[in-house]
């Protein structure tokens, strides 16, 4: 019971972080339509940074400042935002498609990085030893294992609180004027370039969190655990569950990882031996097919985005008075 | 230096083949093709297969030719899989971009690139497996061509120089001097127009997959025979070929030659002062480096 229970934890854990970038991803191609070739180095910014501050010093090895958690975490954070601001500033105002050209790019160097910077990265090794939080003051591994649950989950609350409360105000409005039509929203004098530039940064510190978050649950980090895979996986559960929908995003995060869960779960139970090696393929088929189907069959997700209509309120002179009533 | 500098040329030749497609689909449809450089290893692979195949039905023909390490086989196996590839990409983009096109905007169809990238790319895995390949296990000999500065090349490389400049001259002069070429370069100008004048645009396109996914193919081959097959190999030119593309400027061919090799050469250099581990980066370094001084490429126009 208490394993099937500590299971669960896991389970929940590890999609609750997830479902935290999906967010991020989410305000960034769901409310503001910029698309984000390279989820998993944002991620990656956020995890290796919080590992580096806060990670043990190593004889040898850049970083492990032992710094408090919530320094850590919050300065893996900032990282993560500074790439993005980087990468956003040289191409939002170009080509739509030439920013997922350079977040595709910045995932290539991030992991070229991660693998060959052996002094900042530790290479292939990875980075290991980052002291959990509280850890020592809880100790016993199955109550840790719920605590930890329990951060994520008020992390992932706080995150969509925090989004709800942004995206149904009126600076959520211009990003979706912006994502609807540009020149509309740019002739009542709302600047595109930087609202994007905006969005497309805190999308990214999200992520960042998540990577963050990542890191203090495994207490490791290697380039293995941020394969290119993850960009597809944080993908899929968007679309699956709804782009433009903060709760689709949430819970495609949680179907889409219950399914490459059981999948990986399914496959190496009852795949032929001969098979074993490539079962991977096969699930990264499965992942491929999910995000081409949903964009022909469904692209708007199980959750669709609610769209917000402004009417007039009956009774009140024509163009007086105007509420905004959500329609579904 | 020169040796770098020559590895360079050689690899520009390759991605130059793999952008030319590209950068028209992106002009034309206006959407980054993700999936695009995935027909590099379907051709690769699919020469592969026929080359094996014709090995056994045409014994006589799988001698090698001169001192390259290319058969008679592999070398019809190429002009097949120039088709197969064409056909490939005809057949995707009737399969998913067309449909995603009839309904959504174009970043679903990037979107949806990624997915089709991924699809094809682990399908080539399952198949072929993991392990890297060679068309032929016989060394390649290296000539010595000189010691102070030492200068390598192997005849299967002059070979692939060769080729990929008698394609892209072929391509030029099917641009120039057909009615075709003169359609296609009408769309690639102004669609609007064009199709006032009577060109069908959906021909173009498909004649353009068709042309793109052929030299994809070659590219693919080249590549493979000047290193080695492998599934991931797709996936590594992804970012060059898109270099190649913005360097030059979206939607010129000539840009886009011209984007290859100054992709290739400058990775080739790059080695001189990077460790090996970083140069699959340096594409995008060179990306970065021109939407800063020349957002629009070389040859590319203001398209907002």
């Amino acid at each position: 019971m208490i394993g099937l229970i500590s299971y669960l934890a896991f389970f929940a854990t590890m999609a609750g972080i997830l479902a935290i970038a999906v967010l991020g991803l989410n305000l960034q191609w769901g409310h503001t339509g910029l698309f984000n070739g390279g989820v998993v180095a944002f991620f990656g910014a956020g995890a290796y940074g919080t590992m580096l501050l806060g990670g043990p010093p190593e004889p040898g090895q850049f970083g492990g400042f032992a710094l408090p958690y919530v320094v850590a975490l919050g300065g893996g954070i900032l990282i993560a935002g500074v790439v993005a601001w980087i990468v956003g500033l040289l191409t939002l105002r170009l080509r739509h498609d030439y920013l997922a050209i350079a977040t595709f790019g910045v995932a290539v160097a991030f992991e070229n990085v991660t693998r060959n910077a052996d002094w900042l990265t530790g290479g292939a090794r990875g980075l290991r030893g980052f002291p959990r939080p509280l850890e020592a003051a809880i100790g016993d591994t199955f109550l840790y294992g719920l605590f930890f649950l329990g951060l994520v989950l008020a992390v992932l609350l706080a995150v969509y609180l925090g989004l709800e409360r942004l995206v149904n105000s009126p600076y959520g409005r211009v990003l979706r004027a912006i994502r609807e039509d540009e020149v509309s929203a740019r002739s009542v004098g709302k600047n595109p370039t930087r609202l994007r530039l905006e969005s497309f940064v805190i999308g990214s510190m999200i992520m960042g969190a998540a990577g963050g978050l990542y890191v203090s649950f495994y207490a490791f980090v290697s380039p293995q655990d941020l394969a290119p895979i993850l960009t597809f996986q944080i993908w899929a559960m968007l679309i699956v569950g709804g782009a433009g929908n903060n709760r689709g995003a949430i819970l495609g995060a949680f179907l889409i990882w219950g399914a490459w869960t059981l999948s990986g779960f399914a496959l190496s139970r009852f795949a032929p031996d001969a098979m074993q090696l490539y079962t991977g393929s096969i699930q990264y088929i499965l992942i491929g097919v999910v995000i081409v189907g949903m964009l022909m069959w469904r692209p708007q997700g199980l959750l669709p985005e609610r769209v917000t209509k402004t009417i007039y309120q009956k009774g009140a002179k024509k163009g007086s008075v105007i509420i905004n009533k959500e329609v579904i | 230096m020169i040796q770098n500098l020559v590895d360079g040329v050689l690899t520009g030749s390759i991605i130059s083949l793999g952008a030319i497609g590209l950068t028209l689909i992106m002009h034309m449809l206006r959407f980054a093709n993700f999936s695009y450089a995935e027909l590099l290893g379907i051709g690769a692979y699919t020469a592969l297969v026929f080359d094996k195949l014709l090995a056994v039905l045409f014994p006589a023909l799988s001698g090698k030719i001169g001192a390259l390490t290319l058969t008679g086989t592999l070398a019809l196996s190429v002009l097949l899989a120039m088709v197969v590839a064409g056909a490939s990409a005809v057949v995707i983009d009737a399969l998913v971009f067309k449909r995603i096109r009839a309904k959504a905007d174009a970043l679903s169809m990037v979107f949806a690139s990624f997915g089709v990238a991924l699809i094809l790319r682990n399908v080539i895995t399952l198949i072929f497996g993991q392990k890297a390949q060679l068309y032929s296990n016989d060394i390649a000999f290296a000539i010595v061509v000189s010691r102070d500065p030492l200068l390598l090349i192997k005849p299967d490389q002059v070979f692939v120089l060769l080729a990929a400049l008698v394609l892209m001259g072929g391509l030029h002069l099917v641009l120039t001097r057909t009615t075709f070429g003169f359609a296609l370069r009408a769309v690639a100008e102004n669609p609007v127009l064009a199709q006032v004048s009577g060109v069908r645009l959906s021909v173009i396109v498909t004649s353009v997959w068709l042309i793109g996914g052929a030299l994809s193919a070659a590219a693919g081959v080249f590549y493979a025979l000047t290193n080695h097959l492998s599934p991931a190999m797709g996936h590594n030119f992804v970012l060059p070929v898109f270099a190649a593309t913005i360097v030059g400027g979206i939607g010129s061919v000539y840009g886009a030659v011209l984007g290859g090799f100054i992709v290739g050469i400058a990775s080739g250099l790059a080695l001189m002062v990077l460790p090996s581990g970083y140069i699959p980066a340096m594409p995008f370094l060179i990306i970065l480096f021109v939407l800063m001084l020349r957002p629009h490429g070389l040859f590319g126009e203001d398209q907002g």
